[in-house]
């Protein structure tokens, strides 16, 4: 059995994306919650809309090993794009259509991302984080600047979608908003599993593990680097435009620094390279926030910067490095997810 | 307009003997300490503490924020930096990042999210005329001052025979830790004395930056503009890109303020994409 599978790459490819039944508690547990926690909607729509967020960063982080500061960029420009879509439509059909809005943030914030993604080809992991770090203070400041149209400091008002596919209007509680975002994450995250079990996201892995080698080998790195920034900042792009619809409003919030930072720290508080870890670890992070910041909304960076440094400094791999090492306790097996 | 050139100047004085301790650390270990203007706030904030709540003079804060945060910055480094070295730059990136949350949240509760005011001695307030232009006495003593410890430091490093084996260590680690040079020991040292200067930096500059707790978080952004553009090799390089960055931003805010920080920025990201390995760094690697 395992001959057969390492004789033939595509089998490995196959048994790897195999579903497991984890995975699909993991997602009835998500669509449960609709009737759970009915009164938690809106956080749960955060939720979905920041998985999504970690999840795009993980494409390029936990696949490809390109380190970013700068991936809330392109969640501000989607979010910015599809609010300014749905405002200039007023809540009428063809230009607040939401789905119209998605596809046009996520295409916007690909451009954006196609173009940027040639300054993160070159340099050490040091330049990458200052160039995706820079590129995102530039389009802070420029979303501060062109306020005639972002509104400045005051924000994005009047943000109104009309229904989603013109049947389902969203509500106050948040129902369709939650419904509506993490049907988004659940195609999306589809996608992206079916892209890293494919040969290009293997040769991804290749590249992060050496990117030298990668290439002697016929790789064309950089072709894929761009291809896979490029899908990432679409992703991010799409989690903005979800905030910016289900949420009615878009601030300069939306490109700040700790957006960034946010994202990287789901996904390493999740674990980075597992998609898996994105989605949980966006999960962990804004319970812990809203339970905490229930308790002191200023101290709450305090904590998490205490979380960040003990998980750097002790647990490798965040909590789905747990998961496997828990796993691995309890079937005595070696292998990870 | 000389107003203004001196302004940037002693602004851009100021960002050097912050940053400058980053400059070293970067170079030598290799090792991306977004937390370093955390130990910056840190003097800040001691200065502030000495003079406003026990009304110590400006002058013995200088040296009580060197000392304090050079002691931090030793501690932190044997116990918590000294593990990091061998780890990935995204583990060392999410850890500073970690320290900077902390501090600012740290800071917030201890002294309230307030701007801090600075009371400077009478000795420090007025302006004088020069070559007909006004300028305040205070700036005239960062640039003093900050001139003093760039020359000093200038010499350290290109007389003593500590400064030898520190730069032996930055331009080649394993070469100068085969032929008997402590190298970890030098970088402790180093650390300690960066983290020392950047606590002296901000108690330096309280007056000059808006001290509030969000320091860390925006000033990390100019630390690693004076660290890419000057290059980690010589004392110069950031030398001469913190008065460039200081001069234009200051002319920049004042010219042109609808522009803002952005040409900043994208004079960062072209000086990266162009040249790595910094603007003014010798010619080589």
């Amino acid at each position: 059995m395992r001959d057969a599978v390492t004789q033939n790459p595509s089998l490995i490819l196959r048994a790897a994306a195999r579903w497991r039944w984890a995975e699909f508690v993991v997602w009835l547990v998500a669509l449960a919650m609709v009737f759970v926690l009915p009164s938690r909607m809106l956080l749960l729509n955060e939720i979905a809309i920041l998985a999504l967020l970690a999840l795009s960063l993980d494409l390029i982080l936990g696949y490809a090993g390109i380190v970013s500061l700068g991936h809330g960029a392109f969640f501000g420009i989607g979010a910015y794009v599809a609010g300014l879509l749905a405002k200039a439509g007023a809540g009428a059909a063809p230009l607040s259509d939401p789905l119209l809005g998605l596809a046009i943030a996520g295409a916007v914030a690909a451009l954006v991302g196609f173009a940027t993604s040639f300054l993160v080809l070159r340099g050490s992991d040091l330049t990458r984080l200052m160039v995706t770090l820079g590129v995102a203070l530039i389009f802070s400041e420029l979303a501060n600047k062109l306020d005639w149209i972002t509104g400045g400091a005051d924000g994005l008002q009047g943000v109104l979608s009309s229904p989603v596919l013109g049947l389902f209007e969203f509500d106050l509680f948040g129902r369709t908003a939650y419904l509506y975002s993490l049907t988004v994450l659940f195609v999306l995250f589809l996608l992206a599993r079916r892209i890293v079990h494919s040969p290009f996201g293997l040769s991804l892995k290749a590249i992060k593990g050496n990117a030298l080698r990668a290439s002697a080998i016929g790789m064309p790195v950089n072709r894929r680097l761009v291809a896979v920034y490029t899908l990432a900042a679409a992703y991010a792009g799409i989690a903005g435009a979800l905030l910016a619809q289900t949420t009615q409003f878009v601030s300069l919030d939306v490109l700040e620094f700790h957006r960034s930072a946010d994202a990287l720290l789901m996904l390493v508080f999740g674990g980075a390279g597992s998609l898996y870890g994105a989605l949980i670890g966006a999960a962990a992070f804004k319970i812990l926030n809203d339970s905490i910041a229930s308790i002191t909304q200023q101290y709450w960076m305090f904590w998490l910067g205490l979380s960040l440094v003990v998980l750097v400094l002790f647990v490798r791999g965040g909590l789905m490095g747990l998961v496997d090492i828990i796993r691995a306790r309890l079937f005595g097996t070696k292998e990870g997810a | 307009m000389l107003t203004i050139l001196f302004d940037g100047i002693s602004y851009g004085m100021l960002l050097f003997v912050l940053a400058v301790g980053l400059c070293v650390t970067l170079g030598l270990m290799n090792f991306i300490n977004l937390a370093h203007g955390a130990f910056a706030m840190g003097g800040g904030y001691v200065a502030v503490v000495m003079m406003n709540r026990y009304g110590l003079s400006f002058y013995w804060s200088l040296p009580a924020a060197f000392i304090l945060m050079a002691a931090l910055g030793a501690v932190l480094e044997r116990t918590l930096y000294v593990r990091l070295y061998d780890k990935s730059h995204l583990d060392q990136v999410l850890f500073s990042i970690g320290l900077v949350f902390m501090s600012v949240a740290a800071v917030d509760y201890a002294m309230g999210a307030n701007q801090q005011i600075v009371n400077l001695p009478p000795s420090l307030q007025g302006r004088v005329e020069f070559f007909g232009a006004s300028i305040g006495v205070y700036r005239i003593f960062v640039i003093i001052a900050c001139a003093v410890l760039a020359l000093a430091l200038q010499f350290v490093l290109s007389r003593t025979r500590f400064g030898a084996r520190l730069r032996a260590a930055v331009d080649e680690p394993r070469v100068a830790r085969g032929i008997g040079i402590d190298v970890a020991s030098i970088f402790a040292l180093t650390f300690a004395f960066g983290s020392g200067l950047a606590g002296l930096g901000g108690a330096l500059g309280a007056g000059v930056f808006s001290l509030d707790p969000t320091f860390p978080l925006k000033f990390m952004i100019y630390f690693l503009i004076v660290v890419s553009v000057g290059g980690v090799t010589t004392i110069s390089g950031p030398f001469l890109a913190s008065l460039l960055l200081g001069v234009a931003d200051v002319a920049g805010k004042y010219y042109i303020p609808a522009v803002g920080g952005f040409i900043i920025y994208t004079i960062m990201v072209a000086v990266l994409i162009l040249r790595p390995q910094g603007l003014f760094s010798r010619a080589g690697r």
